[in-house]
């Protein structure tokens, strides 16, 4: 036992209790408190892989403004209370066949990550993933995703405020 | 097994969660937050294989995961409140006619 396996149990649990949490939860802020622990420890994950920047882009991008957004639509509508429709569904069947079919993407995705893709490179490098060099990636080879996306934040821009425009 | 096979592995048990919470609950907004959860283990994966191989391209990817996300959201949000202004309900079930 490392003490990098420790921490990283420790973290894997704390992240799929949250997401269960998630999952179960009655009231949609609690949801949303809970996506963002699950949120804080993957940045924690990131930084153990080599990618302190993705961390910090993480835990202000996605932890930060993305969640904002969510806990303010869910106090916008005063949607938190999740209202007894949501237990009492007409489909019993549909949780324990969901519950099922996600056990068995699991098995599958788990088999196929395991048996095809855990062949190391001959000489795995240490990445060097400071602003720097993301920055040098993200304006060299990747100028033109770059520049794409930037449309597309323009696009959903315009989008929201034509949608939630008052007629 | 190598040594970022834990993280893949957790990688696909919390899509897999996300997986099932698209599934089982009926408030949209949930269903929305499982979806960010789905995206976020897909970048875990990525984060995960590229420290494996040693290259930059997978965080390069998770950014654009990730804007791609922050777009999805703004606008996914903008529906839910203009469906909740004329049907006063963010439950995906009352959801079932064309004719808004």
């Amino acid at each position: 036992m490392t003490p990098d396996l420790i921490v990283f149990i420790a973290l894997a649990i704390i992240s799929i209790l949250a997401a269960i949490g998630l999952l179960t939860s009655r009231n949609a802020i609690y949801a949303a408190l809970f996506l963002i622990l699950n949120f804080a420890t993957v940045a924690v994950l990131y930084l153990m892989l080599n990618a302190p920047f993705l961390a910090v882009i993480q835990v202000s991008v996605y932890a930060g403004a993305i969640m904002v957004l969510f806990l303010f639509v869910i106090m916008l509508l005063g949607a938190e209370r999740l209202a007894g429709a949501e237990t009492q569904s007409e489909m019993r069947w549909q949780r324990p066949l969901a519950v099922g079919l996600g056990a068995l993407l699991l098995i599958q995705a788990g088999y196929v990550f395991i048996t095809h893709f855990s062949q190391s490179p001959a000489s795995p490098k240490a990445i060097q993933a400071g602003p720097m060099e993301i920055g040098m990636m993200l304006f060299g080879p990747y100028l033109l995703p770059f520049e794409v996306t930037s449309v597309l934040l323009l696009v959903a821009i315009i989008g929201a405020v034509v949608l939630t425009r008052d007629k | 097994m190598n040594s970022v096979s834990p993280y893949v592995l957790l990688s696909a048990l919390l899509f897999t969660i996300g997986v099932v919470g698209v599934l089982t609950r009926r408030n949209a907004i949930l269903i929305f937050m499982s979806i960010e959860l789905m995206l976020n283990s897909a970048n875990l994966a990525f984060v995960a294989f590229a420290h494996q191989w040693g290259q930059l391209d997978g965080q390069m990817f998770v950014f654009f995961v990730m804007a791609v996300a922050a777009a999805e959201v703004a606008v996914g949000l903008a529906l839910i409140v203009t469906i909740f202004r004329s049907k006063k309900s963010t439950n995906v079930d009352d959801l079932s006619q064309l004719k808004g």
